[in-house]
């Protein structure tokens, strides 16, 4: 593989200015698949949830799953958007073992959703529009592995294999018109505009969202021009970037390949470029040729889809808060700084927080857990800090175990790590590694509620005035924790309990 | 008469697929025009005041509910398949695309 020069990306920046657009494939989370009622089930075995349409037999006719049309008005309208009055099917024309109709059913000249805008805002909280060109409808390909020759990698594979399963999947294309302005930061950008619909998608809950099993993919279009000059320069277009990291990484990495490309004097190819996570780089896919004369026509099998304006609006109506709303009024509601909410929202934990403390925990309780405790461990085990297996209400009983004395706060941190060992629950946890602070009043209380419980009798005694009868429930307790409380603590948190003043 | 030359049909047949000879080609070069033609009659006779369409019947918003039918198992999908491993269908390598 050869290796293609490059600038640092400050000189590059010094010399160039960037032009960004995206194409962001949102794989939709609809029971069946686009124009078949086959399942749409990620990770089944190879070529079982396939049907003739699928698999594009002789003479079968699509038809169009009114679920995804729904779920492709929701992103439309989630991007700003302008919903068609009316729009239509085309074929894009290709042969691909990945596509066994020879065509990918798509739409292109009238696309359901146009015209939007997303403002996207960057870590230290700039906000910069990215204008949407347009979100439009279409089915995904089948999923090809390449055998033989060096494993995994097109070049030089002898044969390749087919599962369709993943053919006829609804996608919806998210096209945005050129990104101009975003000078040096261009990568951020990148990185938080995918993100940015990522969240949107799976916020509109109709994708699963997960970039890491392709329900979210990225192509990149990078070109450069002199500081200066309005017209565009020859863009790449680095396909299936498929994680946040990556996005940034690649618009980098192109921006300075470009740069030296410009800087020898050569033109940059236009071409589709293959990103490859290991080195961070890109190779040269292949240049736009005949082969990307996809003769598209109107779909014949299909009928336009006329979303009526009463339909679109009953959809805008159950659209859910968007995210960067609800992150103001969570910010606003919580009360954290500035900064603490952005190391919050930096540190993927938002959902987490808000669920601790729907859960009974207060918001500087949940802040004080996910961030000084969680997150920390997260990034030892290498997960996201959600993954890690600690649930609201773990936080919740561990932080009234602090608040009621009953364990200190480094014994909570250690009772955490006794539940994600897979020790049980806090109070069990508590309980086998014999945490509890014992001359706290805390465990007293319990015993004491027991005592008064096995003799209701005594208590009754108590309560109407004869406070000698005391002793019998002192003994109990004494007898409970195996004569290491205070008796004369328990005599007093005893009448406290009762309402007797001695 | 529509201008289609020999280059056309190369291109197009090399788009399909399709494998032609240089007689062929020029042969279809002359065909293809003709029959572009004869299409095109079409447009004439519908005049202006007929807008053009996709679609022959005037219908839309023609849905299925997101409910899950039938499916074929792996091995029924494979059954027409020339070549099969893994109940995945088998094909040659393709090196010039993604």
């Amino acid at each position: 593989m050869s290796t293609d020069a490059t600038l640092s990306f400050e000189e590059a920046m010094e010399k160039y200015d960037p032009v960004l657009g995206f194409e962001v494939h949102v794989e939709l989370n609809t029971k069946t698949k686009m124009f078949s009622s086959a399942p749409n089930v990620f990770g089944d075995e190879p070529n079982t949830n396939v049907n003739e349409v699928d698999l594009g037999m002789p003479g079968v006719l699509p038809v169009v799953n009114k679920t995804a049309v729904e779920s492709s008005i929701k992103i439309g309208l989630a991007l700003n958007c302008k919903i068609a009055e009316s729009c239509r099917f085309a074929r894009k024309n290709y042969f691909y073992p990945d596509t066994p109709k020879n065509f990918q059913t798509s739409q292109y000249d009238e696309p359901i959703a146009y015209d939007g805008y997303l403002d996207i805002e960057l870590e230290d909280g700039t906000v910069f529009r990215v204008e949407i060109e347009r979100a439009h409808m279409e089915e995904d390909a089948g999923k090809l592995t390449h055998l033989g020759g060096s494993a995994g990698r097109i070049q030089g594979a002898e044969y390749s294999l087919v599962d369709y399963n993943r053919a006829g999947v609804p996608l919806v294309e998210i096209v945005t018109k050129p990104i101009e302005g975003a000078g040096s930061r261009a990568p951020e950008l990148a990185k938080a505009y995918v993100a940015a619909v990522r969240e949107i998608v799976k916020n509109l809950g109709v994708s699963d969202a997960k970039m890491e099993r392709g329900n979210v993919r990225c192509d990149a279009n990078v070109s450069l021009r002199p500081h200066g000059r309005e017209r565009f320069g020859i863009r790449s277009e680095t396909k299936n970037v498929n994680s946040l990291r990556a996005v940034e990484h690649a618009v980098r990495y192109e921006i300075q390949r470009h740069a030296a490309v410009l800087d020898s004097g050569e033109p940059v190819i236009q071409e589709t470029r293959h990103w490859h996570e290991d080195t961070r780089t890109t190779t040269s896919g292949r240049a736009k040729s005949d082969a990307d004369d996809y003769r598209y026509f109107p779909e014949p099998d299909l009928v336009p889809v006329v979303p009526s304006r009463e339909w679109v609006e009953e959809i805008r109506q159950t659209l859910p808060e968007p995210p960067a709303e609800r992150r103001k009024r969570l910010k606003q509601d919580w009360g954290y700084s500035d900064l603490e909410f952005r190391d919050v929202v930096n540190a993927g934990v938002l959902d987490e927080i808000e669920e601790t403390i729907t859960a009974g925990a207060t918001a500087s309780v949940a802040r004080k857990w996910w961030m000084g405790e969680i997150v920390g461990r997260a990034k030892n085990a290498d997960v996201d800090p959600g993954q890690l297996g600690v649930t609201p209400a773990t936080i919740v009983e561990l932080s009234k175990m602090v608040e009621a004395g009953k364990i200190n706060n480094k014994m909570a941190s250690a009772v955490l790590d006794g539940v994600l060992a897979g020790e049980g629950t806090p109070a069990e946890v508590v309980e086998k590694r014999g945490l509890a602070v014992v001359s706290d009043d805390g465990p007293l209380l319990e015993a004491i509620d027991a005592a008064l419980a096995a003799q209701p009798d005594v208590a009754e005694k108590i309560r109407g005035g004869k406070v000698q009868a005391i002793g019998a429930i002192v003994g109990g307790v004494m007898k409970a924790t195996r004569g290491q409380a205070d008796a004369g603590r328990v005599r007093e948190l005893i009448l406290e309990k009762l309402g007797v003043t001695a | 008469m529509a201008a289609i030359n020999r280059d056309d049909v190369a291109h197009l047949a090399r788009l399909a697929h399709i494998e032609m000879s240089a007689e062929e080609l020029d042969r279809m070069a002359g065909e293809l025009a003709v029959i572009v033609d004869a299409v095109k009659s079409v447009s004439e006779a519908a005049g202006d005041g007929v807008p053009a369409t996709s679609h022959p019947i005037p219908l839309s918003n023609v849905f299925r509910e997101d409910v899950v039918g039938h499916t074929f198992t792996a091995e029924q999908a494979l059954s027409g398949a020339p070549d099969s491993d893994a109940d995945r269908f088998k094909v040659p390598a393709i090196l010039d695309e993604d």
